[in-house]
C-alpha cells in the first residue's frame, strides 16, 4: 500500500477517532445550480461540518424520498453527469480537508466503469462511497478488492429490520463506519424520534460493533441530532439541508449548520 | 446452457437482487419461502382451482386457419386474451395474492403502466378482501382513465406517481418506496418478470401455465407437444417468459421475442431494449436497459403502453445474449396493421402489445409445415381509442 493510499483511508478513520460527535451533511452535486458543487463543499467545511456526502444524482433513486429525488431531477436537468462531477472536484483537495464521500446508485458507476470510477475517486481524494443498491454480498464477492485497491472505504446501511447476524456480517466487511438508517423509510426529515428508534439505537449499541455507527435518515434539527448521537458516533443530515439550499441558496450554509449542534 | 434461474438468482450474467438494505428483509423473506409456498399441495390446489373457475383456464389454443393461409404456415394462437380481466396478467396476480396470504400479509401494493396489471391486482385483492394500493404515473392516469375507473370500482386506491417522468418506471419506484416504508405487513405484487430475485422467477413460474397448457393442447391437435416456434411480445416480458418456459431446454423449439420499435429503432422513440439497451441495474436487477452514456435511465416509447418499459426481464437478456432467443422489433405502424389483419381474418381484436407479436410475419418467413404458436397476450378493448385514432375509424 502506498503512503497516499494510507492517508486517504485515514481521512474518514481520523475523523472517527476525534473525541466528538460527527456531523455529516449530504447534498446533491449540481444543485441548486450546476456549478454550486465546490462552493457547497467549501462552505460546509468552513461552517464546521466534519464529513460530507456528495450525492451523484440518478434518474431513479429508489431509496430516497421526494426532497432528494427532486434535487436529483433538478441536478440532472442542470446537466450534471459523473464526468462533470469529477471535473468539478479535480482541485477540491487544494481547499478542503475533511473526508469526502460520494453517495450514489450503482448504475451510473457501472456505466463509468467500476475500476475507472474508483481510480478517479482516488485521484481526486475521495475517501469513501455509499451505494445503497449495491448489496453487501455482491460487494464482498465482486468489488471489495477493487474498492480497497484504490483506498476507498465502502459504507453499508443497516435498518431497524436488519438482523443481528446480518449486522455482524456487515460489520465484518466494513472498515470505516456503518450507516444506521434510523427507521424503516426512505430519506426525509423528521422532527423527533420515538421509542422504536430509541430501542433500535440501544440494540445496536449493545452489539458492540468494531465499526462506529453514524445515523442517517430523519435527522433534521438539533433535537434529532442530539438524540441520534447519544449512542452513535455521529449523524447525517440530507433532506433538511437540501430544503435549506432550496429556500436559502448556498450563502447561508453556516446558519443551517450552527442550528444543528 | 442453462436457462432457468440459478441458486444466486441469476440467469447467466443477469438478475440478482440489487436492492437497498431497507428492502432486504422483505425480499429475503420472499426468496427463502417462495418455492416452499408454491410447492405446498394446498397452494397448488387453490391456484389451479382459481385459474380454472375464476380466470377461465385453460385458455384455448386456437388454430388460426385464415391467418395460416395468408402466411402459408400453421399458426396457433394461445388465447390469453380470453382470461378474466382480458390478459395474461391475472395468472401472476392470482399466484402472488396466494403467496401474500400464506406469508400473512394484509396489504398489497402494485405498480401499473397502462393499468392492466393494476386492474388484475385490484381484481384479486377484491376477491380476497385485501387492501390494495396501486401506484400509477400521473401521466398514465390521464391517458388510461377507464382502467383507473376499473381499479377504483374494484376497491383499490390509485396513487399518482408524480416524480421523474411520471410513468411506469416512476410508478415502480414509488411502489418500491412504499414497500421500504411498510416492511412488515405489505406484499408487493410486481407485474412482470422483472425486479430483484426472486420476482423474475416467481412471476415466470406463475405465467408458465401458458406453455404448460400449450404442450398438452398441441399434443391433442398436432400429435406432438413441441411447436417449431413460440412467439411472444416483450415489454418486461412476463407473457413471453411464460410462453417459453417449458420449451427453454428444447433446442428444437425456436424462441422468438418481439419488442416494440416504436417509430423506428433509431428514431429516438423506441422501446427495443435488446437493441438499444446496455447492461445495467433497474428496479433491483441487472439486465439490459435503455439509458444514457452517463447511466441515467431513459424513457422509452411505444404506441403500446404495455411495452414501453426501459428494461427487460433478466431471463430475456440471457436469452438474447446466449442467442437462444431470436429478437425482432416491430414499429407502431406494422403492429397496428397486424392487429387489424387479425381482426379481419379471425374476428379477434388483439391488444396492441399482442399485435407486435402478430407482426412477426413481416420479418420472419416460416415453412408451410412449421407449427408456430403465438401468444395472444391480451384483448384489444382497452386499446380501442388508439386503434380509432390510428386508423381514423
Amino acid at each position: 500500500m502506498t503512503e497516499k493510499l494510507l492517508q486517504m483511508k485515514n481521512r474518514i478513520n481520523e475523523a472517527l477517532q476525534q473525541d466528538k460527535k460527527l456531523l455529516s451533511i449530504y447534498f446533491t452535486a449540481g444543485y441548486p445550480a450546476l456549478h454550486d458543487t465546490v462552493k457547497v463543499i467549501q462552505n460546509l467545511e468552513k461552517s464546521g461540518v466534519d464529513m460530507i456526502e456528495i450525492g451523484l444524482p440518478f434518474s431513479d433513486p429508489l431509496a430516497d424520498g421526494p426532497t432528494i429525488q427532486d434535487s436529483s431531477t433538478v441536478a440532472l436537468k442542470n446537466g450534471m453527469t459523473t464526468k462533470l462531477l469529477f471535473e468539478q472536484l479535480k482541485d477540491i483537495r487544494s481547499s478542503v480537508e475533511i473526508p469526502l464521500i460520494i453517495m450514489g446508485y450503482f448504475n451510473p458507476m457501472m456505466q463509468y466503469g467500476i475500476e475507472a470510477f474508483c481510480a478517479k475517486c482516488q485521484e481526486i481524494g475521495i475517501d469513501g462511497l455509499i451505494i445503497p443498491d449495491l448489496p453487501v454480498a455482491e460487494y464482498h464477492e465482486h468489488y471489495q478488492e477493487t474498492f480497497e485497491k484504490y483506498g476507498l472505504i465502502n459504507v453499508f446501511l443497516i435498518t431497524p429490520q436488519t438482523s443481528d447476524e446480518r449486522i455482524r456480517f456487515i460489520d465484518s466487511v466494513s472498515n470505516g463506519f456503518i450507516y444506521m438508517v434510523s427507521s424503516a423509510s426512505t430519506t426525509g426529515a423528521k422532527n423527533t424520534f420515538g421509542d422504536v428508534q430509541q430501542q433500535y439505537f440501544d440494540r445496536i449499541e449493545a452489539l458492540d460493533l468494531k465499526n462506529p455507527q453514524i445515523v442517517g435518515f430523519g435527522i433534521s434539527n438539533h433535537e434529532t441530532f442530539t438524540q441520534a448521537t447519544q449512542t452513535a458516533k455521529g449523524a447525517i443530515i440530507g433532506s433538511a439541508f437540501i430544503k435549506h439550499l432550496t429556500q436559502n441558496g448556498v450563502d447561508t450554509i453556516d446558519e443551517f449548520v450552527k442550528g444543528i449542534r | 446452457m442453462k436457462y432457468q434461474v440459478d441458486e444466486k438468482g441469476y440467469y447467466g450474467d443477469f438478475g440478482g437482487a440489487y436492492i437497498p438494505e431497507m428492502l432486504y428483509p422483505n425480499v429475503e423473506e420472499l426468496r427463502t419461502k417462495y418455492l416452499e409456498v408454491m410447492n405446498e399441495p394446498s397452494f397448488k390446489e387453490e391456484f389451479k382451482q382459481l385459474l380454472k373457475d375464476y380466470v377461465g383456464r385453460p385458455s384455448p389454443l386456437y388454430f388460426a386457419k385464415r391467418l395460416s393461409e395468408k402466411h402459408n404456415t400453421k399458426v396457433y394462437l394461445k388465447r390469453e386474451d380470453l382470461n378474466h380481466t382480458g390478459a395474461h396478467k391475472v395468472n401472476n396476480t392470482i399466484g402472488q395474492i396466494l403467496v401474500a396470504k400464506k406469508l400473512g400479509k394484509n396489504r398489497i401494493i402494485a405498480e401499473t403502466g397502462a393499468g392492466q396489471h393494476g386492474v388484475a391486482t385490484a381484481t384479486v385483492c377484491a376477491l380476497m378482501g385485501i387492501e390494495c394500493i396501486v401506484y400509477m404515473g400521473e401521466i398514465d392516469i390521464q391517458r388510461q382513465a377507464p382502467n383507473v375507473a376499473r381499479m377504483k370500482m374494484l376497491g383499490a386506491t390509485v396513487v399518482p406517481a408524480t416524480s421523474g417522468s411520471k410513468t411506469l418506471k416512476d410508478a415502480t419506484n414509488e411502489a418500491i418506496r412504499d414497500w421500504i416504508n411498510n416492511p412488515v405487513d405489505t406484499h408487493y405484487i410486481i407485474g412482470s418478470a422483472i425486479g430483484p430475485h426472486p420476482y423474475p422467477d416467481m412471476v415466470t413460474r406463475f405465467q408458465s401455465i401458458i406453455s404448460e397448457e400449450i404442450k398438452w393442447q398441441l399434443k391433442e391437435k398436432e400429435g406432438r407437444e413441441n411447436p417449431d416456434y413460440v412467439v411472444a411480445c416483450i415489454g418486461g416480458g412476463s407473457n413471453a417468459a411464460g410462453t417459453y418456459y417449458h420449451f427453454l431446454d428444447n433446442p428444437d423449439v425456436g424462441i422468438i421475442a418481439v419488442e416494440a420499435a416504436g417509430k423506428g429503432i433509431h428514431s429516438g422513440e423506441s422501446a427495443a431494449t435488446s437493441q438499444l439497451g446496455k447492461e445495467g441495474i433497474i428496479h433491483g436487477c441487472k439486465t439490459l436497459l435503455m439509458q444514457t452514456d452517463d447511466g441515467q435511465i431513459t424513457e422509452p416509447y411505444s404506441i403500446s403502453a404495455g411495452l414501453d418499459y426501459p428494461g427487460v426481464g433478466p431471463i430475456h437478456s440471457h436469452l438474447y445474449r446466449t442467442g437462444r432467443g431470436e429478437f425482432f422489433s416491430v414499429t407502431d405502424d406494422d403492429a397496428m396493421t397486424a392487429g387489424l389483419e387479425l381482426c379481419q381474418l379471425e374476428g379477434i381484436i388483439p391488444a396492441i402489445e399482442s399485435s407486435h407479436a402478430l407482426a412477426i410475419f413481416n420479418d420472419k418467413k416460416f415453412k408451410p409445415d412449421d407449427v408456430v404458436v403465438i401468444s395472444l397476450s391480451g384483448r384489444g378493448d382497452k386499446d380501442l381509442e388508439t386503434y380509432i385514432n390510428h386508423f381514423k375509424l
